[in-house]
Order: C-alpha cells, then sequence, then structure tokens
C-alpha cells in the first residue's frame, strides 16, 4: 500500500514572484509610457494585451484584501462614506482604497481607462461608473445578455459589435492602430492557458487529489490577471507538471481522504485556512468548486483558428451568464467527474448572481443526485457575517451526515 | 451499560443518563459565565438522582455549542445527530425533527433507524428561536410560562410584519400603545415564529410525523401555530429541552470503551 503524505506545492514561491513583478511593471507603467485598465474578473483581457495596456483587476486586489483580513476595514470604512451594507464588498473595499485607504499592498495604481464587462454581475457596472467618475478617465461597458437557456444570433451579433467599438476605443485612447494579428496571437496564448488551467484542476479526479479547492483558490490569481501571456502558460505547464509528480510520489492535500467535497462560490479568504484545517481534521477534501473552474468553463465555445470569431460567446456564455438550469447541469456533471461525495454551498452576501439560486440549485442536485448538501452563510471578504460557532457546527453536522450515509 | 449525555446549548446545560436503553434520570440548569462550572454540577447532580457511582458509566457523549468543553466526554457530536437520535429514541415514528432552542432553531429529517438524512439551521439570527419569546414576552410585561396559554384565547391575531428581533419588539410595543389586545399579539407573534421556522423547515422534504423539541415545546400557542402552519398534528417531545441530551446518552449506549 501507498503511504501518502502531504507537503506544500513547491511552484508557490514562484507564483508569489511573478505576482510581484506583474505589480512592479504595472506601478513603473507611467515610467514606461504604458497605460493601466482597470478590468472586471470576466472582462476581455486579450484585446487590452494587444495594446500593450496592463490590465488590473480590483477584484484580484479583493482576494489579495480578504486573504490579508483588511475587508471588514475597509468595508466599513466604504459604508462610513454612505455606501450600504449589501453592496459587494469588493466594490466597498476598491472604493475604501481608491480613496486613500491603504490595502496589502498600499493602493492599485490608478488607472487610465476602465473596462466593465457585466457577464458577472450588474454591480460591476455602477461600480465602474463610480470609479470612472473619481478617477475622470474613460469607461468601456461590455454589454453581455443573460443566456437563461442558450445562445442566440441576436446575441452573438449584438456582442460582436461591442467589440468591434472596443477595438476603436482602445484605438482611440493608444493612438495607434489595433492590432487583430497580436490579437490572435495573444488569444492563442490565453486558450493554452485555459486548457493548462483545465487539466491542472482536473487532477484532483485522482483520489486521493494532489491538491485541494483551497490550493486552487490560490493558483487561480494567474488565470484571472495574466492569461494571454507566456509567463502565465510556462507556469501553469510547470504546476501541471508537479501535480503529476506528486500523484506518482503518493503527495496529496489530505492524506486521509475519506470525502470528496464540492465546493460552490466564491471563497471566505480571510477563513481558507481556517476551513481547510477544518475540513482536513475529518479527512474530507474539497477537490472541486465552481468558482475557480469558471476561468476554463467556455474552452468549449472558441476557436483557435480564429480567436476573435468565438470571442462574443466565450464571454457572454461563462458559468454567472446563464440561467440556474444550465449551472445545475454543469455541477452534474463535476459532481460526476470529480467523485463527489457532498456538496458545500457559500451562499455569498456579497455576491447576488452566485448565490441568489441556490437554493434551486440544491432542489435540482438533490433530486438527480441524492448527495448531502450543506449551505453555509458568510460573505468572501466581510468578516462581520462570519459566525464561527455556528458555521463549525454546520461543518461537523455534515461530516457526521457523510459519515452515516457512507459508512453504515 | 450506563451512559451519559451531556448537552450545552446557549442558555441551558442539560444532562441524561441512560441504562440499557431506560432513561434512569435527567437534570437541567442554566449556563451562565463558567460553562465548565455548569455542566460539571448538573452532571453530578444527575448521577446522584440515578443513584450511579461516576466509574460505573461506561460512555459519555458531549453535544451542543459548548460540547468541547467538557473534558471527560469519550465522544463530542454535533446537537443535530443527537437531537435526531434523541427525537428517534423517545418515538421511532419520528421522521422530522423541530427544535427550537434558545439561539438557534433547526429541522432534521429522519430515516427509519433515527439517522440524519438533512438538516438545515435557521439563519444568523434569534428571530423564530427562544430568545425571540423571551425579548416579546419582556415586551409586553408578560410571564413566558403564560404566553402559551393567553395565545389560545385569541380571536384576532395581529400581523407581526418585521422579521428582526429588534424591530419586531418595537412592532409589538406599538400596538400594545394602540391598545391592541394582549393575547392577540401573542397569537401573532407565535404565528411570525411559526412561519419563520416552517419556511426554513421547507427546505427540507418534511415526512410526518414531526416531532417538535427544545425548550419551547411547552408552549401550548406556539404548537397550535405550527400545527395550523404545517397543515398537521405535531408531537411535542415529552422532554423538549432534554432531548439532545437524551439523543447523546442514547448514541452513547452504543459504544464500548
Ligand atoms: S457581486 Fe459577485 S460577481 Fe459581482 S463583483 Fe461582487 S463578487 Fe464579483
Amino acid at each position: 500500500m501507498v503511504e501518502y503524505k502531504k507537503a506544500p506545492i513547491k511552484a508557490k514561491d514562484k507564483m508569489k514572484q511573478i505576482m510581484t513583478n506583474y505589480f512592479l511593471d504595472a506601478y513603473s507603467a507611467k515610467d514606461n509610457g504604458k497605460k493601466i485598465a482597470w478590468i472586471t474578473s470576466g472582462g476581455p483581457v486579450e484585446p487590452l494585451l494587444a495594446m500593450d495596456i496592463i490590465p488590473i483587476y480590483p477584484e484580484n486586489h479583493g482576494a489579495m484584501i480578504g486573504a490579508s483580513k483588511m475587508g471588514q476595514k475597509l468595508c466599513s470604512y466604504a459604508q462610513g462614506l454612505g455606501y450600504p451594507n449589501d453592496l459587494c464588498s469588493y466594490a466597498l473595499a476598491d472604493i475604501a482604497c481608491s480613496k486613500g485607504e491603504k490595502g496589502p499592498i498600499g493602493q492599485l495604481p490608478k488607472p487610465d481607462l476602465l473596462i466593465c464587462c457585466n457577464n458577472i454581475c450588474s454591480t460591476v457596472v455602477k461600480w465602474y461608473e463610480i470609479q470612472a467618475r473619481y478617477f475622470d478617465v474613460p469607461l468601456f461597458i461590455l454589454d453581455t445578455p443573460m443566456c437563461h437557456t442558450g445562445f442566440s444570433y441576436e446575441i452573438r451579433s449584438y456582442v460582436e459589435q461591442q467589440f468591434y467599438e472596443l477595438f476603436l476605443f482602445l484605438e482611440h485612447i493608444c493612438k495607434k492602430k489595433f492590432n487583430q494579428e497580436r490579437l490572435q496571437h495573444i488569444g492563442m496564448l490565453s486558450i493554452q492557458a485555459q486548457r493548462l488551467w483545465q487539466e491542472i484542476l482536473e487532477t484532483t479526479k485522482h483520489s486521493p487529489a494532489p491538491m485541494s479547492a483551497f490550493d486552487a483558490f490560490f493558483h487561480l490569481a494567474l488565470i484571472v490577471t495574466l492569461r494571454g501571456t507566456q509567463v502565465c502558460v510556462d507556469y501553469y505547464k510547470e504546476l501541471l507538471e508537479e501535480m503529476h509528480q506528486r500523484i506518482e510520489q503518493g503527495i496529496c492535500a489530505v492524506p486521509q481522504e475519506k470525502f470528496r467535497i464540492l465546493w460552490d462560490n466564491l471563497p471566505i479568504w480571510y477563513r481558507t485556512k481556517w476551513l481547510s484545517d477544518k475540513f482536513a481534521q475529518k479527512g474530507v477534501c474539497l477537490v472541486a468548486d465552481t468558482y475557480t473552474s469558471a476561468w476554463c468553463s467556455s474552452l468549449k465555445y472558441i476557436d483557435e483558428n480564429n480567436f476573435l470569431n468565438p470571442l462574443s460567446e466565450a464571454y457572454t456564455r461563462i458559468y454567472l451568464n446563464q440561467g440556474i438550469d444550465i449551472m445545475a447541469d454543469e455541477i452534474i456533471k463535476m459532481i460526476e467527474k470529480y467523485m463527489i461525495h457532498g456538496f458545500v454551498m457559500h451562499s455569498n452576501r456579497s455576491c447576488k448572481p452566485y448565490s441568489f439560486g441556490q437554493y434551486d440549485i440544491q432542489n435540482i442536485i438533490r433530486a438527480q443526485t441524492g448527495i448531502p448538501i450543506l449551505i453555509i452563510e458568510a460573505d468572501m471578504l466581510d468578516e462581520t457575517k462570519f459566525a464561527e460557532g455556528q458555521i463549525e457546527s454546520r461543518i461537523e453536522a455534515f461530516v457526521e451526515l457523510l459519515e452515516t450515509r457512507y459508512e453504515a | 451499560m450506563i451512559s451519559v449525555g451531556i448537552d450545552i446549548g446557549s442558555i441551558t446545560v442539560k444532562c441524561a443518563v441512560i441504562k440499557d436503553n431506560e432513561i434512569l434520570a435527567t437534570s437541567l440548569d442554566l449556563t451562565g459565565f463558567d460553562v465548565k462550572k455548569a455542566w460539571n454540577k448538573v452532571f453530578y447532580d444527575t448521577i446522584n438522582k440515578a443513584n450511579i457511582l461516576e466509574k460505573q458509566i461506561d460512555y459519555i457523549i458531549s453535544t451542543g455549542y459548548g460540547r468541547e468543553s467538557v473534558d471527560i466526554a469519550d465522544k463530542k457530536i454535533t446537537e443535530i445527530t443527537c437531537h435526531g437520535a434523541g427525537a428517534h429514541f423517545l418515538d421511532p415514528r419520528v421522521r422530522t425533527v423541530i427544535d427550537i432552542g434558545g439561539q438557534d432553531s433547526k429541522a432534521i429529517s429522519l430515516d427509519k433507524n433515527g439517522r440524519i438524512l438533512d438538516f438545515v439551521m435557521n439563519d444568523k439570527c434569534a428571530a423564530g428561536t427562544g430568545r425571540f419569546l423571551e425579548v416579546m414576552a419582556r415586551a409586553m410585561g408578560v410571564d413566558l410560562k403564560e404566553f402559551g396559554n393567553l395565545s389560545l384565547e385569541a380571536k384576532d391575531p395581529v400581523k407581526i410584519s418585521s422579521l428582526c428581533t429588534v424591530f419586531a419588539e418595537s412592532e409589538v410595543i406599538t400596538m400594545v400603545s394602540k391598545g391592541k389586545k394582549r393575547e392577540d399579539i401573542i397569537a401573532g407573534i407565535h404565528n411570525s415564529i411559526a412561519s419563520r421556522t416552517f419556511s426554513m423547515a421547507n427546505r427540507l422534504q418534511i415526512s410526518p410525523p414531526i416531532m417538535l423539541t427544545g425548550g419551547v415545546a411547552k408552549n401550548k400557542g406556539l404548537v397550535k401555530a405550527l400545527e395550523k402552519k404545517f397543515a398537521q398534528d405535531i408531537i411535542v417531545s415529552p422532554f423538549a429541552q432534554l432531548n439532545g441530551a437524551i439523543g447523546a446518552a442514547y448514541l452513547a449506549q452504543n459504544h464500548k470503551k
């Protein structure tokens, strides 16, 4: 019998270095004659790279704020400015930092332009409008209609038209011609990175899993911020290789893996360590999640030979921009693919599009798979919305339920 | 086989001793600030009542929010599993347990062997819990013990629209000052808890029969409101608050040190 053991993922240090370099580049953009665009996490980054613009992701910054446990302080600062408690905590924290409050890396480099795509939510539209007024910079809004049941010709042409407008917008700002060939090249790199990311996530099909969703939450930063670059592709190649080695050497996330869990919604950034330990103590491994896999979920619509063509479809048909029946279908596929014993849904106060349909999705999944499902209420950033005692009890009771279900 | 269950809740500590599947003794007391002192007292009270010596005990299970503080426990199990087990022990027909405790409420569905199929707990909020009732009783200047019986006399229950305990309290005070009848307001309060409990429990597949546990199970007015809302009879646990401790002791019956 193989002796399974736990060990940290080696590539981690390299990733920290890559992220540091990325921010250093961004902070010195002005000196190097480069422009900075703030962009939403689901926004089309490839056209920016094609124009040598450095993309900055306030949501990624939000994750860093959460992981450094600075969310509560920043959210309450923004609330003090009059923004409501119910507003997404990424927006609150970003607004607070823009007004001079310090985050984990101080403040983000100031934007020259803003790109907002509402494929993730409508909050981002108002949030970016506020920032456009505050920084007095141009804002481009890419409007992607919700795909309740599928895609249509009308949606395609409507979104495609906006892509051409985006190119013109970028030409105008950069005062140079948009380079379609360069876009094709960057698009290829982006697709390659998404494929690698998918392969990395799929290594957890192996039991015990060589990494957990908590590791995926960390390593996600590159596919969000640097997809379309060679650095990103090279890093994920290395990470994938390491995952294969870990499987061979019996290195895994939870050596006593008894139960495999699927996670829904954003991580609870300030509690990832706590949750990961809590689950691991009980032999539970979060092997997959609907969140990190969203960054490779539109691969099926992409055409490598012509990146531009399906761009509108790929950016419109993302996980959060579809009806709950489609979401439930994707979850069921994941449950089968990863041999899942239980499903834990984070009902996230901040993220309405992610949390709104959860009870219906729960019913669909329960009816179709019969696996136990737990819903825990919290917030990805704001610690005041996390009740440790209650969440602890729920998790423990859920594990007891899994034990009676599967060990009887 | 002698086993003990200790349930440490936010408001009370409960203990039960079971010998060969028979309840020998139970007791309860306030939790207070010193949890350790509280369970020690209740534990020794109960074994004295049961007329057994500590060394005769084969297995101890602790449960409830304070379960980790019980260092003499052989095992710690959540109150969800213990409430399910307690209800099954007291009445094996039970398929759904509704527990309304001091600061939370939960619904649990059971299979025929008393195993948990699914559960839900209330949101991070006191509405729909025992604490809500306490606050309302205080706001109305009525003894909590009277609450249930008074509401049975209601002719025209008021509607409490606020879900928040604090806001509901001011709503109730406004109604008192408007001269609404006491019993109608109390019935309105019970209806509000019943509908909250119903919408929580409805996230599960509710199979009959339902058993109500927790301190509020003694409140006849609330039981009536719940029966109306769930459109079925509800079995009231004869041991109300002690259900979790009994469940823990019952689960401990199947363990050997
Ligand atoms: S509401 Fe959700 S999708 Fe929108 S910015 Fe906040 S976390 Fe992201």
